[in-house]
């Protein structure tokens, strides 16, 4: 991944183009809705889900209320358990502090677990520039690497290619994948664990993140589906892991209400297929976590805004959003794309660029996010507490005080709808200025002559 | 009871039918409708849009307004959801049936009046045409309206209600989403668009004008002959007209 998301354009700009592409438009619909039926039946099965989902809830805002302890607490443990523990306010320290240690090995390879806060920080290229090269172990991950791509789901990051592109992406990219090699979903995975098995054996250094940090005992917590975590974490001599602040949980008991969220909210199965849990060094190897701040205490500092730090990146939000399953995530330009990204994007870098202060109007408020988030973050709400802090167009500021200033009596609104009903037979099909955005697709309803209030005036109510 | 209806300004400016049908069909189940005439706009527009102060000031203008009375009805689920859901929040409005407060006035979408308060299904509607319902993202998953419209439809007589594949999807209205995000905003209505054809249905309803500009304005430009009514307007038809 050599590029960035600096300097592009606002949100409605990149998703009148990703609307266009009925290719990536087939491939995510198809995506999500096998994704969210698959959550809806597991999560169905579950009579006590609200309680499991209020429990979540309850455990994280706990956590976060109490952060500086149990970061403390956690800590200690893993320092107990021979680890080494660094602390990165921010991008730039926490990529200077993991190139070091990579330095330090000597190694200029490393192999990576899919992770999120390393992508958030911009590692790889980072580590790039340092002359180290990251290798993606997830296959998903892969292929974006290999394409040289973005990611565009938290869950499915290729989410937007079918296999006939992966394909192509392999057969162009990848060294060792056989000429002969078909778009079999069974071929592809062959080609890849071939690929990244030699990777396994060869590597030195691993960097993760993690799903959930204990602060009792210090435990790190990774869930993944295809078995190349487990090679990561345990293989090289040296395991480095990234994770933000808020992924921790304070006891090892509360792993039992999230290790049933998870799955069933993201990959929409029962049980997670590979979960991996270690606390501090193990078996003679060298383990470092670096704990990512990178605004999150902002966050923390902010009433409404800070329930986006309980997310445990399930990714069930994208799955249900209209909006997201019609773009993708590259219009998000960010990592965090779709609802949740919405409202974690602008909080974490803040909203000084046209793209992140378009994030929090990227939604409908259609409360379907709302509905399936397994910790219960009410992002409708968040994302009108950013909007109005947001600069406004001037063209709109204008006609929101117009319409706030007609609203406040309502003689002056009774005087605009006589108006209007005057008017009726000039209002054009075709509205012009920034009017235009409705008529391009829709027709404006028929002006009535009388509106309801002088309808009820005249009539008395209907009585005469 | 004294209930006061409180129209909308969608409604009142641009659909005063759906008004006009709320006044009879209230009347006729027996209930004494009053129409307080200093009341505006729910201020939904302004907060959504992220403009808190405006909207707060309409938000405290509807509460004065209304303040006298034990029952608000509201022929829209998206400006009852901003009433009863956001107003505590943002001017610490005591909505009766919002949760954790007990006083008047309380706020009622149409169908929950009708259903839980009058306690009727059955409102004696006629309405011979096939019909097929958009439930309306904050009819329910807002105010959680269920299976209310559905009911009152399903007594209409004549009615023949078409079940509307996708129906909880958003059609993309979405408030001034549908201007500040046209692009995707259509793409939704187009797949919802689509859906609605897809039943053969003569009417859509719902229970929100709003949604239904959105989408009958697509219909409309498309030429479908497909046309949208609020409840309101299907449940205040009978046998020999209104």
């Amino acid at each position: 991944m050599s590029k960035t998301f600096v300097g592009m354009p606002a949100f409605p700009k990149n998703a009148a183009k990703a609307v266009q592409d009925s290719q990536l438009r087939f491939n995510l619909r198809k995506a999500t809705r096998t994704i969210r039926n698959k959550r809806a039946l597991v999560v169905g099965e579950l009579a006590d889900w609200p309680g499991l989902r209020q429990a979540g809830k309850a455990i994280k805002d706990h956590t976060l209320r109490n952060l500086d302890r149990y970061l403390i607490q956690l800590e200690e443990a893993v320092t107990a358990a021979g680890g080494h523990v660094h602390w990165a306010k921010d991008a730039a320290e926490a990529n200077r502090i993991v190139a070091d240690l990579v330095k330090a090995t000597g190694e200029t390879e490393v192999v990576k677990v899919k992770s999120m806060a390393t992508q958030e920080i911009g590692l790889n290229e980072a580590l790039e520039a340092e002359g180290i090269t990251a290798y993606e172990t997830d296959l998903a991950e892969l292929i974006v690497q290999l394409g040289d791509d973005w990611p565009s789901h938290i869950l499915v990051p290729a989410i937007h290619r079918n296999r006939a592109e992966i394909r192509e992406i392999f057969l162009d990219k990848m060294p060792d994948a056989p000429p002969g090699l078909t778009d079999e979903p069974r071929a592809l995975a062959e080609a890849a664990r071939l690929h990244l098995r030699e990777r396994f054996l060869r590597a030195k250094v691993a960097i993760s993140g993690a799903n959930f940090m204990i602060a009792e005992t210090g435990t790190l917590v990774v869930l993944e589906s295809e078995g190349n975590g487990r090679m990561c974490l345990t293989l090289p001599r040296t395991l480095i892991s990234v994770v933000g602040i808020e992924k921790l949980l304070p006891t090892w008991r509360d792993l039992e209400v999230f290790l049933q969220l998870l799955p069933r909210s993201s990959t929409g199965e029962r049980m997670n297929p590979y979960t991996s849990t270690w606390a501090g060094a193990t078996e003679g190897q060298d383990f470092h976590l670096v704990l990512l701040d990178n605004g999150r205490t902002g966050v923390l500092a902010d009433e409404v805004g800070r329930q986006a730090l309980r997310c445990i990146r399930c990714s069930a939000c994208l799955n249900v959003c209209p909006v997201y399953e019609r773009t993708g995530g590259h219009a998000y330009g960010s990592v965090y794309p779709g609802p949740i990204g919405a409202i974690l994007t602008p909080q974490l870098r803040g909203m000084s660029t046209e793209l992140d202060r378009s994030l929090p109007f990227a939604s409908s408020l259609c409360g379907a996010c709302y509905e399936v988030c397994p910790v219960a973050i009410d992002i409708p709400t968040v994302l009108v507490e950013l909007r109005a802090k947001a600069r406004h167009p001037r063209a709109e500021r204008l006609g929101m005080a117009a319409a706030g200033w007609v609203f406040t009596r309502s003689v002056r609104l009774a005087r605009a709808q006589r108006f209007g009903g005057r008017m009726r037979r000039l209002v054009p099909k075709r509205l012009p200025g920034p009017m235009s955005a409705w008529t391009d697709t829709r027709d404006i309803p028929d002006i009535p002559r009388e509106s309801f209030r002088a309808w009820w005036d005249r009539t008395e109510g209907g009585t005469r | 009871m004294r209930v006061a209806l409180f129209i909308t300004c969608v409604n009142d400016t641009l659909f005063p039918g759906t008004g006009q049908a709320v006044v009879t069909l209230l009347r006729r189940l027996g209930v004494d409708v009053d129409f307080p005439p200093a009341q505006t706009c729910c201020g939904q527009m302004h907060v959504n849009t992220g403009y808190p102060k405006e909207g707060g000031r309409l938000a405290r203008q509807f509460m004065d307004v209304f303040a006298g009375y034990e029952a608000v009805v509201i022929p829209s689920g998206s400006c009852a959801a901003m009433v009863r859901e956001q107003y505590p929040r943002l001017i610490g409005a005591a909505i009766g049936n919002a949760p954790d407060t007990s006083c008047d006035p309380k706020v009622y979408e149409l169908s929950e009046f009708l259903v839980d308060v009058l306690g009727v299904v059955d409102v004696g509607a006629y309405f011979p045409h096939w019909v097929t319902y958009h439930p309306t993202c904050h009819s329910l998953r807002g105010l959680r309206l269920g299976d209310r419209p559905r009911k009152l439809l399903e007594n209409v007589r004549g009615l023949e209600l078409v079940p509307l594949p996708g129906a909880e999807e958003c059609c993309g209205f979405g408030g001034t989403f549908a201007v500040k995000n046209k692009d995707v905003s259509a793409a939704m209505c187009a797949d919802k668009v689509g859906n609605v054809l897809s039943t053969g249905a003569e009417v859509l309803c719902a229970a929100d004008n709003s949604c239904l500009m959105h989408i009958g304005g697509t219909l409309r430009r498309q030429k479908s002959g497909i046309r949208v009514m609020h409840l309101a307007e299907i449940l205040a038809t009978t046998e020999g007209g209104r």
